[in-house]
């Protein structure tokens, strides 16, 4: 409470301040508006490329540069965007990434809040060790699995499946999900958990009534990474796909012809955009949180 | 792997000391562990075990050959080039990133709007590299009307360095020579001369819009006058003869050169093709076209050839991660105590002192954890890599990832030395576990 009383003082202070102070700090500030300004706009002109470029016509990629079409917008069309959508194996790709990305953020997450509950609570022999050395896995690079996995999925029948690609990126996920997450169930209140095991609930229980929905914060920035990265994966697909494959690899797969196939290209690869963008925008806040808690992947 | 995970952990324990109860509660954590247990064992340690093993066996996998694999990666060609390329990863690139993100933080302190920019910023962080490659495939497009890189470098190179009106051009008859980049007329003149000089090969698109019938010149007392024009007639014509239908060129540059080769006036040729130098002193001269008249036109950077590849995709890498960099590195500012700082300016210290001597020393821990991040994530940097080189240049940007897959999976099927690259990246990234723990038994 102090530091809120403290903080709220200081902007009270900062807001009284005399206006004509704070127009000189203004104006001494003008350099850093305009690199920031410059840099801002140098960051955006990338993505706002890729747009306008998915909606020009396929007869202009070769003829003019898309910043000439911000003068004249009205030359632009959604003609692209009606072929990809029309594009059956681009579709069944997205309806694949889907799967991947939701089976791929669910089962890490779940498993490793079992998980992380059991390191941070429940006791048994050599508990700190066994948790440094699945910490330790997180620096296990995937290309480590990949040769052996692709000859063992043949046999499990898990290659060019969603389930396979599901279970991989589960397995890679869960170092950093059992991290992320022991550490934060370990900061929950012991008399919590006393006052619900005096009221006679088991551990399950416990965990599903208490720990879960205490554990809200940590495993919505949790889900967020896993999602990103199963949505954005590239190589693992790439690996054990043929035709089951998500979106990334369907474009991938068109790249050969890369001028050629622009206009399939860009508007595939806005659309797979989209999501992570609104995820984005939609749990900043949970990302950022995420991310300070210790992203190594 | 799994069995022996959950063996260990419902092994009885020695006798004596254990409480009563002691081995259901193993048990009920052996539950919560079994899942974990799996997926980690069969996806993560057997195929690390394997994989270890397997790089000291031959493509095929029948026989041992010792360190043979490892021996290919500092001997063949393509992966020699993908080593260097990764080492002038990890020296260029997570410094760079750090930096940028750093300087981006103390600057967006500053500033109202730090949400804008910091979203700006940090939204490649949510789109896939795969994406963000390919949409820099498209900001690098070779030519200047169609890459915007290219064309942001056209229009300051515009200023600088002036396309001449006509970028290509050819003498139309013998007595103009080509020389050092420009053109002469072979015969010396005189004042009150003409001179003619007759050029052909020009694409109609080159002619200047403002290009009028050309006119033979008039003799011009004490002077040289002159026509430069295109000496092209559809259907035939004469060379060398100013015709009906031919243009003027204007805007040549025209230089007039004294026996000596100096240049002793220069002028433009006008909308007919017309040029004139006034008083002229006594002697021979030379007329030529300056070279400046046939300056190509900034052509485009080759940012995805051999040459450049590897810096244009690490350029892409910056824009995709200084906004984790920033937004870490900005985390660490705020924590970093106000009253400190505004102790060391009371104290008289200018900002800059106060950031080398307060700020950084403080940031340190935060900018040694951007950058371990940033070494890690370089090791392995594959899918920026394969979309943004073309197949042509990938033997040129490949990188040990890259590398890895291309062995393995992308038609050559070696898995033997495809292991030992991935073993390899291990190898370099393990050293980070050391960190990694160390940080994680601080802080646990």
């Amino acid at each position: 409470m102090a530091a809120t009383v403290t903080a709220d003082d200081a902007q009270g202070r900062a807001a009284t301040a005399p206006v004509a102070r704070r127009s000189y700090g203004w104006l001494r500030r003008a350099p850093i508006h305009l690199i920031l300004v410059f840099f801002g706009l140098l960051w955006l002109i990338p993505t706002i490329g890729l747009f306008v470029t998915s909606l020009m016509q396929p007869t202009e990629f070769q003829q003019q540069g898309w910043w000439n079409y911000l003068t004249h917008p009205g030359d632009l069309t959604f003609d692209n965007y009606r072929a990809v959508f029309d594009n059956q194996a681009i579709m069944d790709s997205l309806w694949t990434t889907v799967l991947v990305a939701v089976g791929g953020t669910a089962v890490p997450v779940i498993v490793g809040a079992l998980a992380g509950y059991a390191f941070a609570w429940l006791e048994f022999p050599g508990r700190d060790w066994i948790f440094i050395i699945v910490v330790a896995l997180l620096v296990v690079p995937l290309q480590m699995a990949l040769i052996p996995m692709f000859q063992l999925y043949n046999d499990l029948n898990l290659f060019d499946t969603v389930l396979g690609l599901v279970l991989f990126h589960a397995a890679f996920g869960l170092p950093f999900a059992i991290f992320l997450l022991r550490n934060f169930f370990i900061g929950i209140p012991r008399d919590l958990m006393e006052a619900a095991r005096i009221d006679g609930a088991g551990e399950f229980k416990i965990f599903w009534r208490l720990i879960l929905p205490l554990g809200k914060p940590a495993i919505a920035s949790l889900a967020i990474f896993q999602f990103l990265w199963t949505w954005n994966d590239l190589l693992v697909a790439l690996t054990f796909g043929r035709s089951t494959v998500p979106i990334t690899v369907a474009i991938f797969s068109q790249m050969r012809q890369f001028s050629g196939n622009i206009e399939l290209i860009a508007p595939a690869t806005f659309i797979s955009l989209i999501v992570p963008l609104a995820v984005f925008f939609v749990f900043q806040r949970s990302f950022v949180q995420g991310l300070l808690a210790g992203s190594v992947k | 792997m799994a069995a022996t995970g959950d063996t260990i952990l419902a092994r009885p324990a020695p006798p004596g000391g254990r409480p009563p109860g002691a081995l259901r509660r193993y048990a009920l954590a052996a539950a919560f562990l079994a899942p974990a247990a799996i997926l980690l064992g069969v996806w993560v340690v057997y195929p690390t075990i394997h994989t270890i093993i397997r790089s000291f066996y031959d493509r095929s996998g029948d026989s041992f050959v010792w360190f043979d694999n490892y021996q290919t990666i500092f001997t063949s060609d393509i992966l020699v080039t993908a080593l260097k390329n990764n080492l002038l990863w990890v020296l260029v690139v997570p410094t760079l990133v750090a930096s940028i993100g750093l300087v981006f933080a103390v600057l967006m302190e500053r500033v109202s709007w730090a949400v804008a920019f910091r979203t700006a910023v940090f939204m490649p962080m949510a789109i896939s590299a795969f994406a963000a490659g390919i949409t820099w495939r498209i900001v690098y497009i070779d030519d200047p009307n169609l890459g915007v890189a290219n064309a942001a470098i056209k229009s300051v190179d515009d200023v600088f360095n002036p396309s001449g009106v006509l970028p290509q051009a050819s003498p139309s008859t013998k007595d103009l020579v080509q020389k050092g980049g420009g053109m002469e007329l072979k015969s010396p003149v005189q004042a009150g001369d003409t001179a003619e000089l007759g050029l052909t090969a020009i694409p109609p698109t080159d002619i200047p819009s403002n290009a009028q019938q050309a006119v033979t010149p008039e003799p011009l007392q004490g002077g040289i006058s002159g026509v430069v024009w295109r000496d092209f007639k559809p259907g035939g014509g004469t060379p060398g003869k100013v015709e009906p239908e031919e243009l003027g060129l204007p805007g040549v540059h025209l230089d007039l050169l004294d026996q000596g080769g100096s240049k002793v006036a220069s002028t433009s040729s006008a909308d007919d093709g017309s040029f004139q130098f006034a008083d002229v002193g006594n002697g021979s001269y030379t007329v030529a076209v300056s070279p400046s008249t046939f300056a190509k036109p900034f052509g485009g950077v080759d940012w995805l050839g051999p040459r450049l590849v590897t810096p244009a995709i690490m350029i892409a890498y910056l824009w995709i991660w200084a906004g984790f960099a920033m937004v870490v590195i900005a985390a660490g500012l705020a924590a970093i105590p106000r009253d400190v700082l505004e102790a060391a300016r009371t104290d008289g210290a200018t900002e800059f002192q106060v950031f080398r001597k307060v700020t950084a020393p403080l940031l340190a821990p935060v900018l040694t954890v951007v950058f371990v991040t940033m070494l890690i994530n370089v090791l392995k940097v594959f899918d920026i890599v394969i979309s943004i080189a073309p197949g042509s240049s990938q033997d040129d940007a490949n990188v040990l990832a890259l590398a890895m897959w291309r062995t393995s999976f992308g038609g050559n099927n070696d898995f033997g030395v495809g292991s030992a690259i991935a073993v390899l990246i291990f190898l370099l990234v393990i050293p980070v576990l050391a960190l990694n723990v160390r940080r994680f038994r601080r802080e646990g």
